[in-house]
């Protein structure tokens, strides 16, 4: 039997976007806004998109930055996307970055520029599709990943745009914004 | 290609829900703001307060403190223009803001007509204080609406008003029946195709922002209680005594809003509030700027 209860961060951004898919793939989920909705048991996370430097401030203020850290080390399966990936990256352009700082990549904030430089763009996923909408919203993209752990889904214009490392997955883009459920499927089922 | 855009600038509106967006004056403000956990920041050269104190005609910024502000930090940076001041949206976008807020804080640069949102790429918020003004400045391309709550006053009870006025609209509207449609949007003066949204998904179709007089933690869990995605604070944080601590706290408060232990924990020692003027007071109620 499938188990599965995702905990969604709840602390700025588009969670509930996320949490939508995730109920519509017949998953339950719960909000995370502070230690106790924390502590509750779960089998993943779901970090969305946002302003990464809020939500870090925000995991720092309410003293969630170390047991979720821990928790993903431990192997939490965790999906990150925007913001999310970035709070997930070890470094930034080139140095270490405060964070959760548990994937081995390297990310460039805002690497397209400011809003108009936002876009669409259709592209392939490995394992997943290879016609995948994705939107990119003032979006980061990875220099480089920084161990042969790190597996590259995507990758758009020449920059990695999703990668998969273990138990965690990061997207540059926002599935959550589209109608395309077949990234949170793949980390629904394939990732335990 | 346009509506491509129209999405893409809804869509970053839903990355700030959540949300503070703070007024700032100078590059450190802006950095105090980014650093307390702004989602994004306001650039322009005199909050509200000063606005009002000072009087006379209010424009857009000069262009370069804003790009000064753009320089110091990572977050969105938004600005404000006349209503109905085409040209200074076209220099807003020039220097590619994030957001333009075509704002009544300014002074109205057209009594009749909005700007058409929808020949820009960048993304207009635009101030309303009840659904039929929500409906129409989104048909004019707004890809994000706040209340119009009286800025400068560090009193709430307007945008408490715009927002609870909205909220029950949008729930007279999901309660009617089809057919009834046709009129309500006649009586709200907005399109057929915008209340027929409402009508059938119980919300705006862009993202919704309290702004106007928010002075305290509790003043922004408020907003949230009744509906805000986020919230806007102007002369609240940078016209108080501790402003790094205030604005820490606010954005503390729009997560937690539910939790009053928590509010009351983010409510002590935050040192003077921003002293206030009520409504009754004030001479000139800007939410009566662009209908």
């Amino acid at each position: 039997m499938r188990r599965n209860r995702i905990a969604v961060l709840a602390l700025q951004g588009a969670f509930i976007e996320h949490e939508q898919m995730l109920q519509g793939l017949g998953v339950e989920t719960f909000e995370v806004r502070q230690l106790s909705d924390w502590e509750q048991p779960k089998d993943g996370l779901v970090i969305p998109g946002g302003e990464s430097t809020t939500q870090f401030r925000l995991l720092n203020d309410l003293a969630l930055l170390h047991p979720i850290r821990q928790a993903i080390l431990e192997g939490l399966p965790v999906f990150g996307t925007c913001a999310g990936l970035i709070l997930l990256a070890k470094q930034e352009d080139g140095h270490p970055r405060q964070g959760l700082c548990t994937m081995d990549i390297d990310v460039c904030r805002n690497a397209y520029g400011r809003q108009l430089g936002s876009f669409n763009a259709i592209g392939e996923v490995a394992d997943i599709a290879n016609d995948f909408p994705m939107t990119f919203i003032r979006a980061p993209y990875i220099h480089r990943t920084l161990s042969p752990e790190v597996e590259i889904l995507s990758e758009a214009d020449g920059h990695i745009v999703a990668v998969r490392q273990g138990h965690q997955l990061a997207t540059a883009f926002h599935p959550e914004l589209t109608a395309d459920n077949r990234l949170h499927r793949y980390f629904v089922e394939r990732m335990k | 290609m346009k509506e491509n855009r129209q999405e893409l600038n809804r869509q970053l509106a839903q990355m700030l829900k959540g949300g503070v967006i703070m007024d700032v004056t100078t590059p450190e403000q802006a950095r105090i703001a980014e650093e307390a956990g702004a989602c994004a920041v306001m650039a322009l050269e005199r909050i509200p307060a000063d606005i009002r104190a000072a009087g006379g005609v209010s424009r857009m910024s000069d262009p370069k403190m804003i790009r000064g502000i753009q320089e110091a930090v990572s977050i969105p940076v938004m600005a404000k223009c006349r209503i109905g001041h085409i040209a200074e949206a076209q220099i807003l976008q020039a220097i590619e803001i994030d957001y333009i807020d075509e704002s009544e804080v300014l002074s109205p640069a057209d009594n009749i007509y909005h700007i058409d949102k929808t020949k820009f790429d960048v993304p207009f918020v635009c101030g309303a204080k009840n659904l039929g003004e929500a409906l129409r400045r989104i048909a004019e391309g707004a890809t994000m609406i706040r209340t119009k709550g009286e800025p400068g006053t560090g009193d709430v009870v307007q945008a408490v008003s715009h927002m609870r006025l909205m909220q029950s609209e949008i729930r007279r509207l999901v309660s009617m029946s089809e057919d009834e449609l046709f009129e309500a949007a006649k009586q709200l003066q907005a399109p057929y195709e915008l209340v027929k949204y409402v009508h059938e998904n119980g919300k705006l179709p862009v993202v919704n922002f309290a702004a106007g007089g928010v002075a305290t933690p509790a003043d922004a869990a408020l907003m949230m209680q009744l509906g805000a995605e986020g919230v806007f604070v102007g002369s609240g944080i940078f016209k108080s005594g501790n402003p790094q601590k205030r604005a820490a706290a606010i954005v503390q408060a729009v997560t937690n809003y539910q939790d009053a232990k928590l509010l009351a924990e983010l409510s002590e020692d935050l040192g003077e509030a921003m002293v206030g003027i009520n409504e009754q007071e004030i001479e000139l109620l800007m939410a009566e700027r662009g209908k």
